[in-house]
Parts: structure tokens; C-alpha cells; sequence
């Protein structure tokens, strides 16, 4: 699959700089070793037992010899280190307009949420040349995402969100892992990366991400609604503008959550909190371990009611309260909401009816279906097992 | 083969019998001897004799290997389809963690300290016996009850999260009998902690008159900066262990975020003890590359304090680098370049006595003897080894390479490669000394070969594979990776050859091999002046020293330019020190 059988395609901005390291490295390896080889057969050839040779005052011990082989590696070493380090800070300088995507990793699948409200099961769908920034967090156990064309990799853990910046530069079809050993079924929990052009992420966007693009791929669905819409409706579900919404603010039931993300908060205990995708989470499902200053903590905990996903979704909801659509008014703060509602209202009933059953249906499908089967599929799945028949 | 092989054309120097030896060695195998002094079981299974308890351990830790070696061979046969030969996916987990489990916690970690160390320190320090010697019966009835129950898990249940038991995986969601394997390692780590005690005390207080801490060989440096490192971390692994039993058994949280705990503080703690795990097993080996190369070039270790302070430097720095195995978890970038810069800085003192071997053969007499050809092997596989390292401590590749199976051929580069090969080295050296019989020198030089070939064969393909991307541990893989993992598979059965020709030829040197003698090398050291197999109490009287470690030869200093103190030459070295 790619130019050499040595070397894997480098499809991300920062594959070219970790090839480049990585071949110098592999100079350092060949010189060093071969230099360590040849002079010590050399030497040993030379002075084996029954060769005459010079062997008077034989030394044991040069100590500016000795440093001349200590000190020079040394710098040598710090050398690489920071070319290496610098090469690094490239994964975690995460350019403002990066495209966001959240991911979701649990025994033993990838699920994966686009802002647009696109979601799919063990296949990622990028566009070429634009920045990608994924969120991703682990339902059970630690996972990995990884693919290899990109040169990168990321632990997904559980209770905390991890980050994974890159920007693809090749199109194609790439390897997805996961390369955390996360149990019986690790080595079949992955699929595919899509690389693709403008135009062809264009089409696949606007078909809802419908068009299947590999065999045994699985269709993702919208269920026409975005991410921000899908949070809105749970934001509804779960009544939590009961308390949130500025009219139950202005009676004082809860805190305002317009233009709450990013901000600081300060917490009841002294500390101060930067209220990112961690801090909603971490307040939705333990709120009694954020008592905000000046507040009762009044908000159950949602552990266990909302799934990782629809906690994203929240998140998505929530940082789309800007202020500017509160200053319009007392009114549009419930207006927005109310906006956000009725495209639930017609719409939340066939995807709770259909999107979301056949979602889980999915999960179940793949938790307890006999496992020889399912093996069968996702193997085919992850590694072509239509290459494998020709 | 005797010391006046040596055949300098400069200064004579006297062939002083085999290592200083002061008294007459008998030249047979004495009529009574550790091994013969009494027959029953029971004097074996409660004796206090440090060598006895060294073969007792050398037995038990050969079944162990077998059985480690035993279960990467399926593994091996497993991975030569890309959806698997023989093995469900559940299966090929728990094999590949028997595997694991087996090979680092119940060999590579006793190995070289338990069976050589065992038998040897006492005879090159020159002492009767270890400091504590019921301590170390203990120690191996500790390793056994601590073996057999983690082997009862492996076999009956199994299990399956692989040997680092990452939580929250091993603590709560995996079904396997991971709470009873950790009561075993526990207990075999305990039995770690009692050796390197002994050894510590030993090395301090039971040193033979005139046996500076300058004069010990360098394998006995080796032994403390491996014992220190076995006290100050094998209590914390210990203790991790057990958490993830409390948190798997009672539900308290530790670990789990889904019980308030950080699945990340698992791997800071499991590495702080691991990383330098790494050099428990490597330190060892590198003391008797140091003892194998001096006797073979007849030449005393180039550099000796250099290379006796980078083993304590080793230990040292080596506690400082554990998270450079968490470059890809959320570890803050700024954490991650420290460890990174600290772990280039830790690969110095390995270059270092890398550099100083290949110094000792300058100028030597070389016998390119079976042990020299295993200590060749070591030189090459632990140079590429080391070096590979530099990949991992690199920040960029890391994120590339960490967790593919680059970093399964890295580590046993360095693990086999370094640490199995020095092992063999060692137990070749000594086995004259051990067992007073020599083996049959063909077949040790061909498996020595053997054994080199085909490690290359089994772990260079994986290199590759890592590189292009195929992650470790996994069952089932992409087609396009299978051309590496059968060439590997291949060579895996070139290595297996190697492995099993030493066995044979061992057991068979026990009746039917050349009486050894003393000093069959013409080796200098303590452990050569006594009679092979030593005797219950190793010398007859107290060894006096009045010798410099590897004094193959006048010891000359370059920064000096003179010959140091020699029992030969002590008034030239007072004059021109004066000069």
C-alpha cells in the first residue's frame, strides 16, 4: 500500500518530520552498531591468542579517552531530543479553525460524532488539508487511536478527554487501530480512515454521510439533525432548562450556562475551574465534586443516565450558548432553546424511534451475538477480507 | 589453557597459577564437595548452602523458561495467518500473557541474581556463605509458592491483560484469575527483595581482607546496583499490584474513574518499578560480559571505574525515567520532554561500558571461546537494543512507534538479546566452577552462533513491522503485515534450535564431560582459586588480597603513565608516582 513496503504512506503534516527523525535515527543505529561491530571483531581478530603482535604495556584505564566517548554522545543525544521535541509540539498546537470531531471508544468499537450531526461506527470521514482536532474519551477501558499513516497516536482514556490534532495530507483509505490492549476483541476494534478530497467530503456531508464507501462499511446516519441539535433535544429531554434556562435563572434555580464554556468558574472549595469539554462532563456526571461558589449543589448526577456520546452532545449544545444570543432579549435565551426545539419536536421522535434503537441494536448486535460471527465480519471489516479472497 | 597463554612481548609477567592463587589447587574433582557433601532430599531442600540454593534456583528457573518459551512458540505459530493459525482471539490473549508474565517476573527478574549471583558472590567476595543465609532459603521457597500460584492462574482460568495489567482493564472489566497471578508475582517479588538484602549486606561486611570495593570484579558491581534497585522499587510495583487486587476485590476505587480513581496513576506507579525492572535484568548481564570479556582477552576491563560507577548510574538514573512510557497518554507535553531528555541522558552510562569492552579486547590475547562468542552476540544485540531505545525516549517517534511491535523487537533486543545471551554467557563461564565439568566446546560455539542468527531472524522482521505500523498484542492483523510475522515465526525456529542445543549438551556434560580443574580458563578471581565444585565452606582458609581486580597483567594507567601498586613491581610504582 504504499511507495516502499518499508515505508507506509505519510498522509498527515507531521509524517514527513517523524520519517525524516526517524531515518537519521536509523543512520545513528547502522553507524554506531556497525562502528561497535567491526572495531571489536577487529581488535579481537587481531590480538587473538597465537598472533604475534605488539602487546606491550597494554592500557586499562584513559580517562581522556574515556571522556571522549562520554561527553560527545551526550550532546549528540540532547541534539535529537530536541529536534524530536520540536517535531512533537506540532501534535499539540491545535490551530483555532481545526475541524472538531469526538470520539468515543469502547469495547470494542469506535463511535464517532461529527459536529454536523454525522455519526459512524469504526470508519472516520475527513476532508484533505484541513486541520482535524479529535476529542475522544473511553467508555470502559483504555483505548488507543492510532493510525500509522498519520504517524500518530493518542490513549483514550476513560474519565478524562484526550486530544489528537493532525492535519491529513494524502487521500486514501487508512488503517485505524486501536493500539491499547483493551481485552478479548482488541485486535479486531478499528477500521478505516478516509482521506478525502474537498469535493468528495462535500457530496459525503451533504448525503448525511449515507453513501457507503467500502464494502461492509457501515452507513453512518444523521438522523438530520447536528450535533448542537441532538444535545438541544437531550437539553430538553432531561429538563434542563428547568434550571438553566435565563427565566429559571432569573428565579434563581440554577446557574446560566450562556457563554459558560471556556470561561473560569470559581468553586465553592477555593478552586478555580476553566469550564472546558473535561469540566462539563466531570459537572455532569459528578456535580457534587464542583459545588459552584455561591450555589447549593442541586443537580443530580447523570452518571449512568447520560452515555458518553450524549455528554458530547451536551457539551456541543452548551458551547453554542453564546451571549450574544442572550443580549437579544430575556426572551430569544428560551428562544434559543425554543429555535433548537421544534427541529427536536418532529425530528426527535423518528430518531428516538429509529436512529438511536438501531444505534444500540447495533451495539448489541456486536456485544452478544455468537463471536465467532461477528469476528468474521469485523475481521473482513478491518482488514479487507475481499483482498484476502483474490 | 593456563594464564601463561598469554604471551606479551613486552613486560614478562609470571604466570601465577590460575588467579593467585596461593595454594596448590587440586587438579580433579575433590572427593567431597558442595554437591556430594550429602545426598538426601531433604539436605537439599533445606540447606542453607548459597551454592545449593543457586542450582535450586537455576532448576526452577529453567522450568520456568521452558515454560515462558513454551507458550511464545504459539504465540510464534499463532501469528503466521493473519486470522490466526490455531488460537481464538481470547486464547492467543492469554497466551501471549503467560508469555509475559512468566518470562519477566518468574526469569528475567531472578535469573542471573538468584542462580550465578547466588553461587557466586560469596566465592568472589571471598566469604563462606551470604549474610543471611536462611534468609535466602526463604527466599526461594518465597519464589516457588509465589511461581506455582501465579502458574495455577496462568493455567487454570488463565490470564488475559497481558504482563503490565493495565487498570482499569485488569481491575475491573477483565473476568480472568488476575487477582491470583498478583498474589504470585507479590510473593516472588518479595523473594527478589530478600536476595538483593543479603547481597547488599553481603558485598559491605563480608568482603575478604584486602578485597577493596575497587578490587571486587565488576560483576559483583553489577549485583549491588541490581540489588538497590530490587529494594528501593520492587516494594512499589508490590504494593501497585496489590491495589489493583483491593480495587478488583472490594470495588475500593483507586484506578477506575468509574469508582473516583485515575487509570493513569496505575501506569506512573507500574513504571516507576518496571522501567528499572529493565535494568534488573540487564545489569546483571552486563557484570558478566565485563568478568567473560576480561578472561577471555586476558586482560584487565578497560576503564574499570568508569564502568563500575555507570552501573550505579544506571541504577541511579534509570529511577528516573518511567514516563517515557506514557508519551501517548494525556501526560502533560512539558512532563513527557523532561522524562524524554532524562531518558537520552540514561543511555550514556549503557554507551559507556559498550565503548570500554571493546577497549579491553585492545591489546589482549584473545580465545575466541564459546562464552567470547556469547559476549560478542551480547555486544552486537545490546548496541542495537540500546539504540533502538533512542527511538522510544524520542518524543515524535515514540508517538509512531510506542505499543508496535518496533517496541516488542526493542525490548527483546535488550531482554533476550542482552540479558537471556549474558545469562548464557555466565552460566557457560561458571558452569566448570558449578557442576566441576566442562562442556563440550563445538556444540556450545555452534549454538552460540545458532543462537545469534536466529534471534536476528525472529526480531529484526519486527522492527519493521512496527515501523509500518502493525500494533502489538493483537490477535488478528492486515494481511500486509504477514510476510514479517512469518519471517519472525521462521527465525523463531532457528532461536528455539539454539536454545535447545545448550540444554542437551549440559545435561549431558554433568557425567560425561572433561573434568574442569580449578581454573580452566586461567581466569583470575576469588571464585578460581578454590576447587571445582567448591567445597561446602569454598575456601579452605580465608582468602588474603593483595591484587587488583583482572590483574591479567601490569596494570598500566595511561593518565599515569606507571604501573599502580602490583605485588610484583611495588617499587617502580612508588617512585614514579613520586615523579
Amino acid at each position: 500500500m504504499g511507495e516502499l513496503p518499508f515505508r507506509p504512506v505519510a498522509a498527515s503534516s507531521y509524517a514527513e518530520d517523524v520519517d525524516r527523525l526517524f531515518f537519521v535515527l536509523v543512520a545513528l543505529t547502522v553507524f554506531f552498531t556497525s562502528a561497535v561491530g567491526i572495531t571489536v571483531l577487529a581488535l579481537a581478530a587481531r590480538y587473538r591468542r597465537g598472533n604475534k603482535v605488539d602487546r606491550s604495556r597494554p592500557s586499562s584505564h584513559n580517562t581522556l579517552l574515556e571522556l571522549s566517548w562520554t561527553i560527545p554522545p551526550i550532546f549528540l543525544g540532547l541534539g535529537v531530543f530536541f529536534w524530536s521535541a520540536k517535531i512533537y509540539t506540532q501534535a499539540y498546537a491545535v490551530p483555532e479553525n481545526a475541524k472538531e470531531i469526538f470520539v468515543v471508544g469502547k469495547q470494542w468499537m469506535w463511535h464517532i460524532q461529527h459536529s454536523n450531526g454525522i455519526r459512524e461506527n469504526n470508519e472516520l470521514h475527513i476532508p484533505v488539508g484541513e486541520p482535524v482536532k479529535l476529542t475522544m474519551i473511553s467508555q470502559d477501558v483504555i483505548h488507543a487511536f492510532y493510525v500509522p499513516e498519520f504517524r500518530l497516536q493518542r490513549q483514550v482514556e476513560p474519565g478524562q478527554y484526550s486530544s489528537f490534532y493532525f492535519t491529513p495530507t494524502k487521500t486514501g483509505r487508512y488503517h485505524l487501530y486501536c493500539n491499547m490492549y483493551c481485552g478479548t476483541q482488541h485486535s479486531l476494534m478499528g477500521g478505516w480512515v478516509y482521506v478525502m478530497s474537498k469535493a468528495d467530503y462535500q457530496k459525503w456531508a451533504a448525503s448525511g454521510g449515507s453513501q457507503p464507501v467500502a464494502p461492509g462499511g457501515t452507513p453512518s446516519k444523521t438522523g438530520g439533525l447536528t450535533l448542537t441539535q441532538r444535545g438541544a433535544s437531550l437539553y430538553e429531554k432531561f429538563q434542563c432548562n428547568s434550571c438553566h434556562d435565563p427565566a429559571a435563572v432569573q428565579r434563581g434555580r440554577g446557574p446560566s450556562l450562556v457563554g459558560l464554556y471556556g470561561k473560569t468558574r470559581q468553586l465553592a472549595d477555593g478552586r478555580k475551574v476553566k469550564a472546558d469539554d473535561g469540566y462539563l462532563r466531570n459537572v455532569l456526571y459528578y456535580p457534587a465534586e464542583y459545588p459552584l461558589a455561591g450555589w447549593a449543589v442541586g443537580m443530580p448526577s447523570y452518571k449512568g443516565v447520560l452515555t458518553e456520546e450524549e455528554v458530547l452532545q451536551i457539551n456541543a449544545y452548551v458551547k453554542s450558548l453564546k451571549p450574544t444570543a442572550q443580549q437579544s432579549g430575556a426572551g430569544t435565551g428560551g428562544g434559543a432553546t425554543a429555535a433548537a426545539a421544534p427541529v427536536p419536536a418532529t425530528a426527535a421522535a423518528p430518531t428516538g424511534a429509529a436512529g438511536a434503537p438501531a444505534d444500540t441494536a447495533g451495539g448489541n448486535v456486536e456485544r452478544n451475538a455468537p463471536a465467532a460471527n461477528t469476528d468474521n465480519i469485523q475481521f473482513r471489516h478491518m482488514y479487507g477480507g475481499e483482498q484476502q479472497g483474490q | 589453557m593456563s594464564v601463561s597463554a598469554f604471551d606479551p612481548t613486552g613486560e614478562p609477567w609470571p604466570d601465577r597459577g590460575g588467579g593467585n592463587a596461593a595454594e596448590p589447587v587440586e587438579v580433579g574433582i575433590p572427593r567431597v564437595n558442595y554437591l556430594n557433601a550429602d545426598h538426601t532430599i531433604k539436605s537439599w531442600l533445606l540447606t542453607t548452602d548459597h551454592k545449593r540454593i543457586g542450582i535450586l534456583y537455576l532448576i526452577s528457573i529453567s522450568v520456568m523458561f521452558l515454560l515462558g518459551g513454551l507458550s511464545a512458540a504459539i504465540v510464534r505459530l499463532q501469528l503466521t495467518a493473519p486470522s490466526g493459525l490455531l488460537l481464538s482471539a481470547e486464547a492467543y490473549n492469554k497466551m501471549f500473557s503467560s508469555h509475559g508474565i512468566i518470562m519477566v517476573f518468574l526469569f528475567l527478574v531472578p535469573s542471573i541474581p538468584a542462580t550465578l549471583g547466588n553461587f557466586l558472590l560469596p566465592l568472589m567476595v571471598g566469604a563462606r556463605d551470604l549474610a543471611f543465609p536462611r534468609l535466602n532459603l526463604m527466599s526461594w521457597y518465597l519464589f516457588i509458592a509465589g511461581g506455582l500460584l501465579t502458574l495455577g492462574a496462568l493455567t487454570f482460568g488463565g490470564v488475559e491483560t497481558g504482563w503490565t495489567f493495565y487498570t482499569p482493564y485488569s481491575s475491573i472489566y477483565s473476568n480472568s484469575n488476575v487477582a491470583l497471578a498478583i498474589v504470585g508475582i507479590f510473593l516472588a517479588g518479595f523473594s527478589s527483595i530478600a536476595t538483593a538484602v543479603n547481597f547488599i549486606v553481603t558485598i559491605h561486611k563480608m568482603r575478604a581482607p584486602g578485597l577493596t570495593w575497587f578490587r571486587l570484579p565488576l560483576f559483583i558491581w553489577a549485583m549491588y546496583a541490581t540489588s538497590l534497585i530490587i529494594i528501593l522499587g520492587t516494594p512499589v510495583v508490590a504494593i501497585t499490584l496489590l491495589l489493583v487486587v483491593v480495587e478488583r476485590v472490594f470495588h475500593i476505587g483507586i484506578f477506575s474513574p468509574e469508582l473516583g480513581g485515575d487509570p493513569v496513576l496505575f501506569q506512573h506507579m507500574f513504571w516507576f518499578y518496571s522501567h528499572p525492572a529493565v535494568y534488573i535484568m540487564i545489569l546483571p548481564s552486563m557484570g558478566i560480559i565485563s568478568e567473560v570479556i576480561a578472561a577471555n582477552s586476558k586482560k584487565r576491563v578497560f576503564g574499570y571505574t568508569f564502568v563500575a560507577f555507570s552501573s550505579v548510574a544506571i541504577a541511579v538514573f534509570g529511577f528516573l525515567v518511567w514516563g517515557h512510557h506514557m508519551f501517548a497518554t494525556t501526560q502533560s507535553m512539558y512532563a513527557s520532554m523532561v522524562f524524554s531528555v532524562l531518558s537520552f541522558l540514561v543511555a550514556i552510562p549503557s554507551a559507556v561500558k559498550v565503548f570500554n569492552w571493546t577497549a579491553t579486547v585492545y591489546k589482549g590475547s584473545v580465545e575466541f571461546s564459546a562464552t567470547m562468542i556469547y559476549a560478542l552476540g551480547f555486544l552486537g544485540l545490546f548496541t542495537i537494543g540500546g539504540l533502538t531505545g533512542l527511538y522510544l525516549a524520542s518524543l515524535a517517534t515514540d508517538i509512531h512507534l510506542t505499543a508496535t511491535y518496533f517496541i516488542v523487537a526493542h525490548f527483546h533486543y535488550i531482554m533476550v538479546g542482552g540479558a537471556v545471551t549474558g545469562y548464557l554467557a555466565g552460566l557457560h563461564f561458571w558452569w566448570p566452577k558449578m557442576t566441576g565439568r566442562l562442556y563440550p566446546e563445538f556444540w556450545a560455539k555452534l549454538s552460540a552462533i545458532i543462537l545469534f542468527v536466529g534471534f536476528n531472524l525472529t526480531f529484526f522482521p519486527q522492527f519493521v513491522a512496527g515501523y509500518v505500523g502493525m500494533p502489538r498484542r493483537y490477535a488478528f492483523y492486515a494481511p500486509e503485515y504477514q510476510i514479517w510475522q512469518v519471517l519472525s515465526s521462521a527465525g523463531a525456529s532457528v532461536l528455539a534450535v539454539g536454545m535447545l542445543i545448550p540444554v542437551i549438551y549440559l545435561l549431558w556434560s554433568l557425567k560425561y564431560g572433561k573434568i574442569a580443574g580449578a581454573n580452566p580458563w586461567g581466569a583470575v578471581g576469588l571464585e578460581w582459586t578454590t576447587s571445582s565444585p567448591p567445597p561446602t565452606t569454598n575456601f579452605h582458609e580465608v582468602p588474603v588480597v593483595t591484587w587488583e581486580a583482572y590483574e591479567y597483567h601490569p596494570i598500566h594507567d595511561d593518565d599515569k603513565d606507571l604501573t599502580i601498586p602490583s605485588p610484583t613491581a611495588p617499587e617502580v610504582t612508588a617512585e614514579e608516582r613520586k615523579a
